[in-house]
């Protein structure tokens, strides 16, 4: 089983790795998963008073898969609103990055990274 | 592509081209390809010279009789054979069983299987360096422990075990002691005159023999008996039926006895080599190496890199072919087995690397994989939210994770 092409393109040229600040009221912070299981993501976006991301971070402790699958997330919600992009689905993640079935859990991981984050920013609307 | 450097030998060999080129001879019209058991013309005649001979070079390299030698497909056959051929045999003696959590899938699963035929299986926890507790055994031995079964050299973590004491414990209270010699045959010594085991499984590719080929020693005196696990004509003094692959059979023969030739040297080579990886990444932090160091076969290096985690860096150093603990490299998501036994945290074990250097791994190969792995580690730690908590002081225990 070798590395799907697309799942290496975003090893080797991740898009949108770094760190945003958690503390920023414009700012949502969404950390999934576990050491134990082998698969931690902490995704972070931006958004602008009109409500849509303008920016988004990503690190990821996982494997290539994990990894694209947090990356390929990150440049999907840039340019969305919050509620557009709670609709992204984990199946469409697959899709694109030709997952094996052994690799969906990552991008189920990375869906509830994106939730995470959008509820932490709604949290801090509060 | 450029073909990868190969640093998976734990994992397999390739076969020595003095092993193919004498095997080839075995095969076609040209060769010696007759059925060994055919004890009326020279065809059969010559097929069992060839087998005869290859039996001697086995036997010579652990000091075993050639009478004491049973070919079969490979050591998952030999610990079949010897832990369900004991167990059946025996077991109007007693059925229970002692064996190690950081076993051969081989052994582990037969032990299973055993234990839904009404046996009684003890795993015992290996100590944190690998080793087993030699306390531990005397005290889980009982009336009816008829077998133990603990492997030479581990596979993933490359301990070896004091064979000798074990076996002073499993006489001394009348149980037949299995070894599993699959990793350490041809590279460490065995001499089965003064051990005291009583059946060995071997495996030929392991040690630059073809696949599909392995045998078990099992001992004379004192006597042995099994029950054969497969039947048909009863080859191979009854014990394990089926023409004799001479081909095979002459690849194994022959991987062994140059094993026994070269070991000295080749070990020192591969040692040499092995602590050259080593040293290659002693600059770099939150480095563990998974096993006791010294108690370590010359060739394995099982290596966690903290906070990485370890099918990335397989994908990432592509270029270079080893194995990983991660349980991403398994169809279950589970970490490795061997290294959760040894008391390992998930995230090392999910972060592990095994390296396992050989016949033909040469000081470029070392020095290319250190710095492909230095690069890779030092780019996935860039991409890694865990390594971010480590510098900023977070004790990762302390964090309640939202796993699903």
């Amino acid at each position: 089983m070798a590395y799907g092409k697309k799942v290496l393109d975003h090893y080797e040229n991740p898009r949108n790795v770094g760190v945003l600040d958690k503390e920023a009221n414009n700012v949502g912070t969404g950390m999934v998963g576990a050491p134990a299981c082998g698969d931690v993501m902490r995704l972070q976006i931006q958004v602008n008073d009109d409500g849509v991301i303008e920016e988004a971070k990503f690190k990821t402790y996982g494997c290539g898969s994990a990894i694209a699958s947090s990356s390929l997330l990150t440049e999907w919600v840039k340019g969305k609103t919050l509620d557009e992009a709670s609709q992204i689905k984990n199946t469409e993640i697959v899709e694109e990055l030709e997952l094996p079935p052994v690799k969906i859990h990552c991008s189920v991981l990375a869906e509830d990274a994106i939730k995470a984050a959008i509820n932490d920013l709604k949290s801090k609307a509060n | 592509m450029l073909t990868p450097t190969y640093l998976d030998y734990s994992s397999t060999t390739p076969v020595d081209a003095r092993v193919a080129k004498k095997m080839a001879n075995y095969l076609t019209m040209e060769g010696d390809f007759g059925n060994a058991a055919s004890r009326s013309h020279y065809f059969g005649w010559q097929a069992e010279k060839a087998v005869h001979e290859a039996r001697s070079q086995v036997a010579d390299l652990v000091g075993a009789d050639p009478r004491e030698i049973v070919w079969t497909s490979g050591a998952t056959e030999s610990n079949n054979l010897a832990i369900k051929g004991i167990a059946h045999f025996y077991q109007k003696r007693g059925k229970h069983i002692i064996t190690l959590k950081t076993e051969h899938k081989a052994v582990l699963d037969t032990c299973r299987q055993l234990e839904r035929e009404g046996f009684e299986v003890t795993y015992l926890d290996p100590l944190p360096d690998g080793l087993l507790d030699l306390d531990l055994l005397k005290k889980t031995i009982r009336e009816d422990t008829i077998l133990a079964s603990f492997m030479h050299v581990n596979n993933e973590i490359g301990v070896i075990q004091d064979l000798q004491s074990i076996g002073d414990v499993c006489r001394a209270n009348k149980v037949f002691f299995h070894v599993d010699a699959a990793q350490s045959a041809g590279k460490i010594e065995i001499d089965l005159t003064s051990l005291p085991v009583d059946l060995m499984s071997f495996s030929a590719h392991k040690i630059y023999g073809p696949k599909g080929m392995g045998a078990l020693y099992v001992s004379r005196k004192p006597r042995v008996r099994l029950e054969a696990q497969i039947h048909g004509g009863g080859h191979e003094r009854g014990m394990r039926s089926g023409t004799l692959a001479t081909h095979q059979i002459v690849g194994m023969g022959e991987a062994f006895a140059i094993a026994k030739a070269e070991m000295k040297e080749e070990q020192a080579r591969t040692l040499k080599l092995r602590q050259r990886l080593y040293a290659g990444f002693s600059d770099m932090e939150e480095v563990v190496v998974n096993g006791d160091l010294d108690q370590r076969i010359a060739g394995n290096l099982n290596i966690s890199f903290n906070y990485v985690e370890g099918e990335s860096l397989m994908m990432a150093i592509s270029n270079v072919a080893v194995s990983s603990g991660s349980a991403c490299t398994s169809s279950s998501l589970e970490p490795s087995y061997v290294l959760r036994a040894l008391g390992l945290s998930d995230e090392l074990a999910h972060s592990s690397i095994r390296f396992s250097v050989g016949r033909y791994t040469t000081e470029k190969d070392i020095d290319d994989a250190i710095a492909l792995v230095k690069e890779k580690v030092e780019k996935l730690r860039d991409l890694s939210p865990l390594w971010d908590m480590y510098k900023d002081g977070i004790d990762l225990n302390s964090v309640e994770w939202a796993a699903h």
